[in-house]
């Protein structure tokens, strides 16, 4: 039987996974993507059915332990946001290599126009990479049923399937049409296992299995049911539009298109269908969320001087989000009648919470660099933190990924700067900050490490932190001297303290760490709640 | 039928709860809707939008064009008029009043005031107070709902069932409370409209 429900996209695919007989779910959070695992976690069915669906400690451990429960026959979704592909390329690249037992999918979402990232990258081009089948849902309700596909494919091709997200997709609304889960899969092991040993003979075999794949992959995208072509009676110019890109060119024409258009939702391209239209059409615009990936693809395909227009060619802007209005100049229409933009409204950016406890580590940190070490360097790192760049502290010199700040600070004291100050979380410390560190202990880096402790993943919304209750067993046993490994909460009423603790371990020569710990607000207000 | 409606706000003063209301009755009613939320960083304090789009027939995007919404429905002044260049010529802004000033250079208020007295459709209420007078100063937001529900096209019952269901979990006396709030909205914008 049907069912409607009103769902988020990133909720959407978390139900169809699970409604394709999920056995787990493997992620760290990160905007657009946490919602998925965290739908999964509240979802009675997963609860019944015991799927798995802890946080990992990081992208790359996530998708290792996925990739082993498809080693081990059953269907395993890994979840991350596109720059936590970076930090998991490793084990995803080379899942294609070793392929998949299980169905395994790979959901990544992107942030273009950067609402809650650091940079603007297009996971198509992973795809592209690692010669994986590449889905894009244009609608909530692909996104449910594209899932269920997507865990088929991998399955008959034995291959990783990496689906992708936009920022709008992930966290927009719409009604969803749901249907029976299926069971899960029987726990069995793969039928060939030489592929599973990626030593350079072996692998030497499946790279030429995985390119022959990837040929067959592209005759499965011009067939699917995602990927369609809508003639129109007007060939001056042809559409193709990619997910979500879809919508807006629709959304330009009421009354349906003029033009002919093609729908891209799942890849390798199908270079046939693109052919197709070149051969019909006098131009083609390319519209697509993200980086130019198909509008260069295109470009490869087609002799001869057909224009091609899109975010390289400027009809599309070249950078940020899609909007109804941006596709709506780029098919030459002229723009609606508006209400004048008002003078008077100021930006008004998001800060740390009043009362959150990284303002009074920030206090104390920018008194002391300032009155005392003019000379410092703050080398911050990705988290709620982040904000204190912005007025009033001005706190931090650098942040660039997961755990950079520890690394930067001690490649830059490597060089000489003093002081040489790490500020990271205690969810980003476990996630990329460990390794780091026990590199500056191994060379005796002179740097001070703050791990501003507040007890959970705090600007995704509170989920659990790997290492809460065991920061300082961690860091005395990565080698940080027991004696240099200072705790304290952080509280107006306590800044003088913090403020010593920071001069003592400035003038430490040595790598030291203090521990500033008081729980996020945010959480502590709904644990506050569910005790009342 | 077909509504158009940019939610706005600051973060944390509870737009997503006016949606997920909204969202509810559509349903119920058996309309399209889609719904575009802003979640991660800008939730802390800075300014966040919904856009809601309910239709009788398929809705493409998920974002309003510009020039498209018929309505701004606004927990925060400023935010309101945010948005201006998304409001259809004929549409209508609903606002609080109140000025939520966690900016150094928020706007002169008699500047804001000003702004809002040019607006050609418009309901600007004091919904701090009237939140205040009818249930509490956390309803604020069912407040500003009862407030829009007029310009909805969307049963009022159908919507009152919705705040049933998303504070049922909370108790009796904390539905009875929304649902006070949201007549309040709904009955200050019929007397501003008769005036």
């Amino acid at each position: 039987m049907e069912k409607r429900e009103l769902l988020l996209g990133d909720e959407a695919l978390a139900l169809g996974a699970l409604h394709a007989g999920l056995s787990g779910v493997y992620a760290y959070p990160g905007t657009p993507s946490t919602e998925i695992t965290e739908y999964i976690q509240d979802h009675p069915l997963a609860v019944a059915r015991g799927v798995h669906r802890t946080w990992s400690s990081n992208e790359k451990t996530a998708m290792e332990e996925a990739l082993g429960m498809s080693f081990a026959g059953k269907r395993a979704l890994v979840c991350m946001k596109h720059v936590g592909l970076n930090v998991a390329a490793d084990a995803f690249v080379n899942a294609a290599m070793t392929g998949a037992n299980g169905g395994l999918v790979v959901v990544v979402a992107d942030d273009p126009s950067m609402h809650s990232s650091q940079n603007e990258q297009d996971s198509r081009f992973y795809g592209k990479f690692a010669l994986v089948p590449t889905f894009e849902p244009s609608t909530q309700q692909e996104a449910y049923d594209m899932v269920k596909a997507a865990f088929e494919l991998s399955e008959r091709f034995r291959i990783p399937v990496l689906m992708r997200l936009t920022t709008r997709m992930a966290h927009s609304r719409a009604v969803v049409e749901v249907t029976e889960p299926r069971a899960e899969n029987e726990l069995h092991s793969p039928a060939e296992t030489r592929q599973w040993v990626l030593m350079p003979g072996n692998s030497r075999v499946r790279y030429k299995i995985l390119l022959d794949d990837y040929a067959r992959l592209e005759t499965e995208a011009a067939a699917s049911p995602f990927n369609t072509y809508t003639e129109g009676p007007d060939k001056r110019l042809g559409i193709i539009a990619c997910g979500i890109a879809h919508n807006y060119v629709m959304e330009n024409y009421p009354d349906g298109c003029p033009h002919p258009v093609l729908k891209l939702s799942q890849y390798p391209l199908p270079r046939d269908l693109v052919r197709r239209m070149a051969s019909e059409c006098q131009a083609l615009l390319v519209v697509e969320e993200g980086q130019p990936v198909v509008e260069e693809a295109v470009r490869g395909v087609l002799p001869g001087p057909l224009p091609i227009r899109g975010r390289l060619t400027g009809e599309l802007p070249r950078t940020g989000e899609l909007t109804p209005d941006s596709v709506r100049a780029a098919l030459g229409m002229s723009p609606h009648r508006t209400h004048a933009a008002s003078e008077i409204v100021v930006p008004r950016p998001p800060a740390l919470c009043q009362g959150c406890g990284h303002r009074d580590m920030y206090t104390a940190l920018t008194e002391v660099v300032r009155e005392e070490y003019p000379a410092g360097k703050v080398f911050s790192d990705i988290g709620c933190y982040t904000l204190g760049w912005l007025a009033p502290f001005h706190a931090i010199d650098t942040c660039v990924d997961m755990g950079a700040s520890i690394t930067m600070a001690k490649g830059a004291a490597d060089a000489g700067q003093h002081p040489s100050i790490a500020v990271i979380g205690d969810s980003t410390f476990t996630h990329s900050g460990m390794t780091g560190l026990l590199d500056a202990v191994n060379e005796r880096a002179n740097i001070t490490v703050i791990i501003s402790d507040n007890l959970t993943t705090g600007m995704t919304g509170g989920q659990d932190s790997a290492g809460t209750g065991r920061l300082e067993q961690i860091c005395a046993g990565i080698g940080v001297d027991p004696a240099h490994i200072r705790v304290t909460v952080p509280l107006p009423r306590n800044r003088e303290e913090l403020k010593a603790m920071i001069r003592e371990e400035i003038a430490y020569p040595g790598v030291s760490v203090i521990i500033p710990r008081r729980e996020c607000i945010q959480t502590a207000k709904k644990h506050n709640t569910a005790k009342k | 039928m077909k509504r158009d409606i940019i939610l706005s706000g600051v973060g944390g003063q509870g737009i997503l709860s006016i949606a997920t209301v909204i969202g509810r009755a559509a349903l119920a009613e058996g309309l399209q809707l889609k719904q575009a939320e802003v979640h991660g960083m800008s939730q802390r304090g800075g300014d966040v939008q919904s856009n809601l789009r309910i239709s009788s027939s398929a809705i493409h995007a998920d974002l309003i064009p510009r020039g498209e919404a018929d309505l701004i429905v606004s927990l925060e002044p400023m935010e309101a008029l945010r948005y201006l260049p998304w409001l259809a010529s004929d549409g209508w802004v609903i606002t609080n009043t109140v000025p939520l000033v966690n900016i150094p250079d928020y706007p002169d208020a008699d500047a804001l005031q000003r702004e809002l007295e040019a607006l050609p459709h418009a309901v600007t209420l004091d919904i701090d107070a009237l939140a205040k007078a009818a249930a509490s100063p956390r309803s604020a937001n069912m407040v500003l709902l009862g407030a829009a529900a007029p310009f909805l096209d969307i049963d009022a019952a159908k919507l009152e069932a919705g705040i049933r269901d998303i504070f049922a979990r909370k108790g009796e006396q904390v539905v009875e409370m929304n649902l006070a709030a949201f007549r309040a909205g709904y009955e200050a914008t019929q007397k501003q409209a008769k005036r």
